[in-house]
């Protein structure tokens, strides 16, 4: 955990986000600033912890599995960029 | 008096004598923003005639019939714009009610506005907002706070009687510290998430900005309770949070964490605060020092994992099935790469990035997983806290209002705006910040708050705090000059 300084344009194309290079650097100084912010959790010793993902564990939250009327097909397609004949339009996948 | 400057439960009182209609309340709220939004710049949008149709057929005899309730703009509200102050998803109209607004209309309230606040409410000032800041009705050169900055804003200045905001490390106690409102973050889990946008789902919960402690109480008791649309709902009985608000404090053991009364904390804040502390000993109150000795890492805790969930929940903007998608695009990544680098703000990005950074390979385990187990070391901090006392007071922002674009270039700043509130988040506990009093900042009044957290489902305990405090003093009256021209 001693990388203060990070692969900024490595990282934004893993998130599919397109960077100017000012943005980059500009990026890389303040997140560099918070990671060493970060190092703290480093003097703690949590070998022995368990991990909080919720704060309360409940489990197995089941519903009965029956059909339920979902939104109408010209409700969710009302707010697509494009649209046409009852779908989506997409970018081109496949070459 | 104008209505718009009216609590929940005075508007009700009226309604329900005939005094006044709901009709009439929305007109006023109407006019009241057309005099001062200009400069406040509280809301995004609303739509009067859609409010003075329900209001033709509200129900006062409803929990909260006839009561118009303003809504931060990342709860959908069917037919209304839902847009989390972002340009990524401009032009989207949520196709459906979030449970939240469900119930609310099912106690007769009438959704209203869209409140401004940080996009996707990643901020603590507005000033991420892709449609300008909000300013603070006490000093326009002054944030909101934030994230629910506009909800905050809208209630100080009598833009609305009360709102939703959501809180996901402070971004509904900041902000109401900051305006001189009562703002109420439940337990994880009290109030259901269904049609809240989310940002970092274990932490994420909704709940209402007021004038004073019993709308609070009134709003929660409508919008709490078990949904089987968000699986992390509790299904604990919801009480009726006014039953205890009069039972003032005799009783009660108060705690007073030695962590939040540090270096960086405002002289006049803590001032402020150990002056309410004061109070609470001649209402009758126990007042012990504790410790919390893991606050100091709740920051850094809470910029692992708020980030990212953020760069998982926020996946789903892709330009594809709503929202902005960006002109130009040559291919399928170049279509994600250009809708996202058009679409989000600087913030957003930054903590996409930092989140998709702390859960890449190789990362997981130093970051992520490090910062979960620092949040259950956190947890038992308050777990040993609240095995000796009832409730425990602190300040809830250490500084009063701060300038627009003071903090702005430097995240870390801004971050640290929110160091006492996040605890409560990475814990699971409810909070709510009060008016406790005003600093004197070049000569304007700003409010400060006074925080009170309560163990997990404790609502009752610290709305009842809250209100003996608030039955002894006349904070909570102030209202904003707004003088200023617009």
């Amino acid at each position: 955990m001693s990388a203060t300084k990070f692969d900024v344009r490595y990282v934004a194309e893993l998130a599919r986000i397109k960077l100017e290079p000012g943005e980059i650097a500009a990026f890389e100084a303040q997140l560099g600033h918070v990671l060493e912010h970060v190092e703290k959790l480093n003097q703690l010793d949590v070998s022995q912890v368990e991990p909080t993902a919720h704060s309360f564990p409940i489990y197995n939250i089941f519903r009965e599995d029956e059909t339920r009327p979902s939104l109408d097909r010209e409700a969710v397609l009302a707010n697509a960029p494009r649209q046409a004949q009852g779908l989506f339009i997409v970018t081109k996948v496949v070459e | 008096m104008a209505l718009s400057s009216l609590t929940v439960y005075e508007a009700q009182d009226l309604l329900r004598r005939k005094e006044i209609s709901p009709k009439e309340i929305v007109e006023d709220l109407v006019r009241r923003i057309e005099q001062v939004d200009g400069a406040v710049h509280g809301y995004l949008s609303f739509d009067p005639e859609r409010a003075l149709k329900d209001a033709e057929q509200a129900d006062v005899s409803l929990p909260l019939g006839g009561i118009p309730i303003s809504i931060k703009d990342v709860v959908s509200v069917q037919g209304h714009p839902c847009g989390c102050a972002s340009k990524i998803l401009q032009g989207y109209v949520a196709p459906f009610d979030a449970t939240v607004i469900k119930k609310l209309r099912a106690a007769g309230a009438i959704p209203f506005g869209r409140t401004n606040m940080d996009e996707f409410a990643m901020g603590s000032s507005t000033e991420n907002s892709a449609f300008g800041p909000s300013r603070n009705p006490w000093d326009p050169d002054r944030i909101p706070g934030g994230s629910s900055g506009g909800s905050s804003a809208v209630v100080a200045a009598d833009e609305a009687l009360a709102a939703l905001g959501s809180d996901t490390g402070g971004s509904i106690r900041q902000p109401a510290a900051l305006c001189g409102c009562v703002g109420l973050k439940p337990t994880y889990g009290r109030v259901s998430r269904y049609g809240l946008v989310a940002f970092a789902s274990s932490l994420d919960q909704i709940g209402p900005l007021t004038k004073d402690v019993r709308d609070a109480a009134m709003i929660m008791n409508v919008i709490s309770g078990v949904d089987p649309c968000d699986s992390t709902t509790l299904d604990e009985l919801v009480p009726d949070y006014t039953a205890d608000l009069d039972k003032g404090v005799k009783s009660l053991t108060l705690g007073l964490p030695k962590e939040y009364f540090i270096k960086g904390l405002d002289p006049q804040v803590e001032e402020a605060v150990r002056a309410a502390v004061g109070r609470y000993e001649k209402l009758g109150a126990k007042i012990v020092d504790i410790s919390l000795p893991h606050t100091e890492y709740a920051l850094s805790t809470y910029y692992i994992i708020a980030p990212a969930e953020a760069s998982a929940n926020l996946a789903r903007f892709d330009g594809v099935r709503y929202g902005f998608r960006a002109d130009g695009i040559t291919g399928l990544l170049d279509h994600y790469g250009k809708t996202r680098e058009e679409g989000f703000g600087q913030e957003v990005k930054r903590r996409i990035i930092l989140g998709t950074y702390a859960l890449s390979s190789g990362y997981y385990d130093a970051y992520y997983l490090r910062a979960q187990k620092v949040r259950t070391l956190i947890r038992r901090d308050f777990d040993d806290a609240f095995a000796k006392v009832d409730a425990i007071l602190c300040p809830t922002s250490p500084t009063p209002a701060f300038k627009l674009g003071e903090r702005t270039g430097d995240p870390l700043q801004m971050y640290l705006a929110d160091v006492f509130t996040l605890a409560a988040n990475m814990a699971g506990i409810c909070g709510i910040s009060i008016p406790c009093g005003f600093a004197e900042v070049e000569g304007m009044k700003l409010p400060i708050g006074l925080q009170i957290l309560g163990k997990a489902l404790n609502e009752a305990t610290i709305l009842r705090v809250a209100n003996a405090y608030e039955q002894s003093t006349d904070w909570h009256l102030a209202r904003p000059p707004l003088g200023w021209p617009s």
